[in-house]
């Protein structure tokens, strides 16, 4: 038996410790908002926080999930308030939309740990996340937008 | 009231939205602060929403509900289409729910996502609809007021009588207007009274999107639903020869592992029914992870399929087309096109007397491109989900083109097409891709034959591999020049691999007296299709480019001399069919000239490349400024002029635009699907490139040319011309000309220093 704590929610499964997080997350626990891209860690749509860092969970075996805080992008804000989804709003970033929950909380962990990142620290923190439609421009103006929304909460 | 095909009387469609919601909840409460429906109430849809037609819903209590005809992937039409309804309906664009509407091509019209068509087609009839409903809603209150129609005026959503002061909602006429006939021919707004379209509007799925809610196909869900997968060929041009399923049928959570052939011997193919592999190898079981492990256990002989038969049907008679059996490798696939380009080809249009002129040139200029096949790469990977019963089908997931997909499913399935209901999910990209319902077709078969609710899912690897790509093109392009160096001819021959992408019709057509297109094509087993425009993509890079060095050795500015040539096509046009209006071309010409400060002194040391096209009924012009960073070409800047008409959702079109730029940027220095025997040698984003955060320019303006015209659409235009103008400006970057696409590490192999003008950022 694993013991997940998922957006501060406990859950015990009998599962394959090999199996990765991505798919315990979408096909048992029905959190869908992490999405496959890839499978092999290189395109960022899967991403969630461990303990709060960004991981890769198409290829996170759910077993170095147990124990630990694991939030997605359904856990990141209560309402859809967090700085970054205000920002992603207000400037309307997403085409499709399929990417934008993985670029959102790969974004998250470098506002966390960086409340004013430059363009190059975007980039560094970014690179992993691709996005076929191409709103890179959008996203860049956005983490900047949510660190001042960040920033002016916080004062 | 219309009749709607029997599967979508209102009663059905909406309870099989909210069968669905356990799983995929399309509907209501994006809109915040509005007490919508909450559709866990077991209410009597039939009661509380009175339907003026298709595309409108009132309930009784004022809320609006808009269905969007047309499939969504990411070019906002599940708010932009909603807008043009809301604009002639006088609607409250805050109190509306735009919800997607059913597959249903009798109330909903085409429902066609492709050809940048969504908003160019559905620009009247939805205009009309709302008007109509409109009319609908005056004359209810005018009865029931009894007071002349004439005096019931409109606004946001509320009816008024000013003589009498009386006033009411929508919601409260909505029932009686549903019983009135829905009327033709009422008169719509003045576009320049437009109000709710050309007023930026966030996309309606945004908050969804940022929370993660289940939006995609891939996310669709059912009680009992299984999981599929199919085994392709490695290679193109193999087939399955026999396979050993008993240690992967010993894996946990499988169910079933057997073959399928996808169509009958002899069945006639449509436009969109193009798939690759006919006899799949099938994989079911309880969980994604599951499935993926256990196809790796099966043992599976492929043996070369040989030349085979396909029968075509739709536009033109029915015939017979051999598929060449050929394993087919890049190098050879090049070596073959060179020698296809020495034969004399199909003419596609000839003006004046090109080879006189070009016997009597002083000097002839002669260029040839190439670009390779390339892989659609949706962030989402194909899937479906499908329920087939002996009675009838429910299928849901992504696709564009259900109204195409769905008499397949009707022949394959052997149900009548008021059995299959298909529900379009929100599509993570699409790009052309999922005009192809194959897979869908695919999904269907496997749920009839295990009886059960199943999702077919491709992994990256087999979407890569299987892909419907952009075919790989050749073009030489020839020019004559006359002493003064004046252009008096322009020859273009064009081929690909299995078809060519030449447009004989379009510019410089027109402007030059004397003029050949030819095309040729070389058939292959290779599947290609739709992508962003896949011809004139590859057209705008080639065309562009070599106009580019044309007006450098006939020593011309390249918007001036394109200008000339667009002056020409207006006042005394060469020959007839000419596909483009010159004045929006040199329009767009010269709306980048002045937004990009072309010409300028303070530009004068930039890198800038600059290139224009008209495709798919628009026109797109790009200023491209480029610098070389950390030793590699990097897009800095970008100006871009657009004339798509009357732009209805100004922000949401801008960032279509940024978009397209920043996927040509891509695609052009990176794109490339290659084989070797058969086998794609890219299967995922470790070997496929994509443009990434650090190589999207630093800035993209976005300009778009104010006029009146309706909507011409925005999907593809702006894309092609990106790629032109970005080999324009790797030629300044680098003192080099690029023929071959992707032109990234050509450029690095670059014998040129780098220049490093300034520090990025």
């Amino acid at each position: 038996m694993l013991k997940l704590n998922i957006n501060k929610k406990n859950y015990e499964l009998n599962i394959d410790p090999d199996t990765p997080l991505l798919w315990v997350l979408r096909d048992v626990i029905g959190l869908v908002g992490t999405k496959y891209g890839c499978g092999v860690a290189q395109c960022g749509a899967c991403v969630v926080h461990l303990n709060g860092e960004a991981v890769r969970s198409c290829v996170t075996k759910v077993s170095r999930a147990a124990g630990q805080q694991v939030v997605t992008i359904e856990g990141l804000s209560v309402n859809n308030d967090h700085p970054l989804q205000k920002a992603w709003l207000e400037l309307d970033v997403s085409q499709c939309g399929y990417c934008q929950a993985g670029q959102i909380m790969s974004a998250a962990v470098l506002l966390n740990e960086n409340k004013n990142p430059t363009d190059k620290d975007i980039n560094n923190a970014m690179e992993g996340n691709i996005c076929r439609c191409g709103t890179y421009l959008r996203i860049h103006q956005a983490i900047h937008l949510a660190a001042e929304i960040q920033r002016k909460g916080s004062k | 009231m219309e009749q709607s095909k029997s599967t979508q009387s209102r009663r059905s469609f909406l309870k099989s939205s909210l069968l669905a919601g356990g799983g995929l909840m399309i509907s209501f409460a994006w809109l915040p602060g509005v007490g919508l429906a909450d559709t866990s109430k077991d209410v009597d849809p039939a009661e509380q929403w009175n339907e003026l037609n298709g595309y409108i819903k009132i309930s009784s209590d004022n809320i609006i509900r808009i269905f969007n005809p047309n499939p969504e992937f990411g070019q906002n039409v599940m708010t932009s289409l909603p807008m043009i309804i809301a604009e002639e309906l006088e609607a409250d664009w805050e109190k509306i729910v735009v919800e997607m509407g059913p597959h249903d091509n009798i109330k909903l019209g085409p429902q066609f996502t492709g050809g940048s068509n969504s908003v160019r087609m559905y620009w009247k009839p939805l205009r009309e609809a709302g008007a109509a409903a409109r009319h609908m809603l005056i004359q209810a209150a005018a009865q029931t007021w009894n007071v002349p129609m004439e005096e019931v005026t409109t606004k946001a959503g509320m009816l008024y009588h000013a003589k009498s002061g009386k006033s009411g909602t929508y919601g409260s006429f909505a029932s009686k207007a549903s019983g009135i006939p829905i009327p033709q021919g009422i008169k719509l707004k003045d576009v320049k009274n437009l109000n709710v379209v050309r007023n930026s509007k966030k996309n309606v799925e945004g908050s969804k999107i940022v929370s993660g809610k289940p939006l995609f196909g891939l996310d669709y869900k059912q009680e009992g639903m299984l999981i599929a997968m199919i085994q392709h060929p490695p290679a193109f041009g193999m087939k399955l020869q026999s396979f050993d399923a008993s240690q992967a049928l010993q894996m946990p959570g499988i169910k079933d592992v057997f073959t399928l052939e996808l169509y009958e011997d002899g069945f006639e193919q449509g436009g969109f029914d193009t798939r690759t592999f006919n006899d799949l190898l099938v994989i079911v079981g309880n969980t994604t992870w599951k499935v993926m492990n256990a196809r790796k256990k099966l043992i599976v002989q492929w043996e070369a399929a040989g030349d085979t038969k396909d029968t075509m049907g739709g536009r033109g008679a029915k015939r017979e087309v051999i598929v060449p059996g050929e394993l087919e490798s890049t190098s050879t696939q090049f070596e073959k096109m060179q020698e296809y380009a020495k034969k004399p080809a199909q003419q596609l249009r000839k003006d004046g007397d090109p080879e006189t002129a070009f016997k009597n040139a002083a000097q002839i200029i002669e260029r040839t491109y190439n670009a390779p096949f390339l892989a659609h790469n949706c962030m989402e990977p194909m899937n479906f989900f499908a329920h087939v019963t002996d009675e009838k089908a429910l299928l849901a997931g992504p696709l564009q083109a259900p109204g195409w997909t769905e008499p397949t499913l009707s022949k394959i399935l052997k149900l009548p097409a008021d059995k299959i209901e298909i529900q379009m999910t929100r599509m993570g990209g699409g790009f052309g891709r999922r005009a192809y319902g194959h897979y869908l077709s695919e999904a269907a078969l496997i749920s009839k034959k295990v009886k059960a609710p199943i999702k077919l899912i491709y992994t990256r690897e087999d979407d890569m591999t299987y892909g419907i790509y952009r075919p790989m093109y050749t073009a030489t392009y020839r020019a004559a020049l006359d002493a003064n160096k004046n252009l008096i001819a322009f020859h273009v021959k064009g081929g690909g691999i299995p078809e060519h992408a030449i447009h004989a019709n379009r510019f410089p057509a027109g402007a030059v007296d004397n003029y050949l297109a030819e095309g040729w094509q070389i058939p292959s087993n290779i599947t290609i299709g739709a992508f962003r425009a896949p011809r004139s993509n590859f057209n705008a890079a080639a065309e562009q480019s070599f106009l580019d060095e044309l007006a450098e050795i006939m020593g011309k500015d390249p918007i001036d001399f394109r200008l000339e040539l667009l002056k020409r096509a207006k006042e005394n046009p060469v020959g007839k069919n000419n596909e483009y209006d010159p004045d929006r071309y040199a329009g767009i010409l010269k709306l980048v000239k002045q937004k990009s400060g072309w010409g300028k002194p303070e530009n004068k040391n930039r890198n800038r490349g600059v290139a224009a096209y008209f495709c798919h009924n628009s026109y797109a012009a790009h200023v491209v400024d480029m610098v070389m960073k950390n030793g590699h070409p990097f897009v800095e800047s970008v100006y871009s002029a657009i004339d798509c008409g009357i732009v209805i959702n100004p922000d949401a079109a801008t960032n279509m635009v940024e978009g397209a730029v920043i996927d040509g940027i891509g695609n052009t220095l990176f794109g490339r699907l290659s084989h070797k025997d058969g086998v794609p040698e890219q299967n995922n984003f470790h070997s496929y490139r994509m443009i990434r955060h650090s190589e999207a320019p630093n800035k993209i303006e976005v300009h778009f040319v104010q006029n009146d015209i309706d909507p011409t659409g925005l999907g593809e235009p702006p894309f092609p011309p990106v790629f032109g103008a970005v080999a324009n400006a790797l030629y300044k970057t680098t003192n080099r000309r690029y023929y071959n696409q992707p032109f990234f590490e050509q450029a690095l192999q670059s014998t040129n220093k780098p220049k490093i003008r300034r520090s990025i950022q």
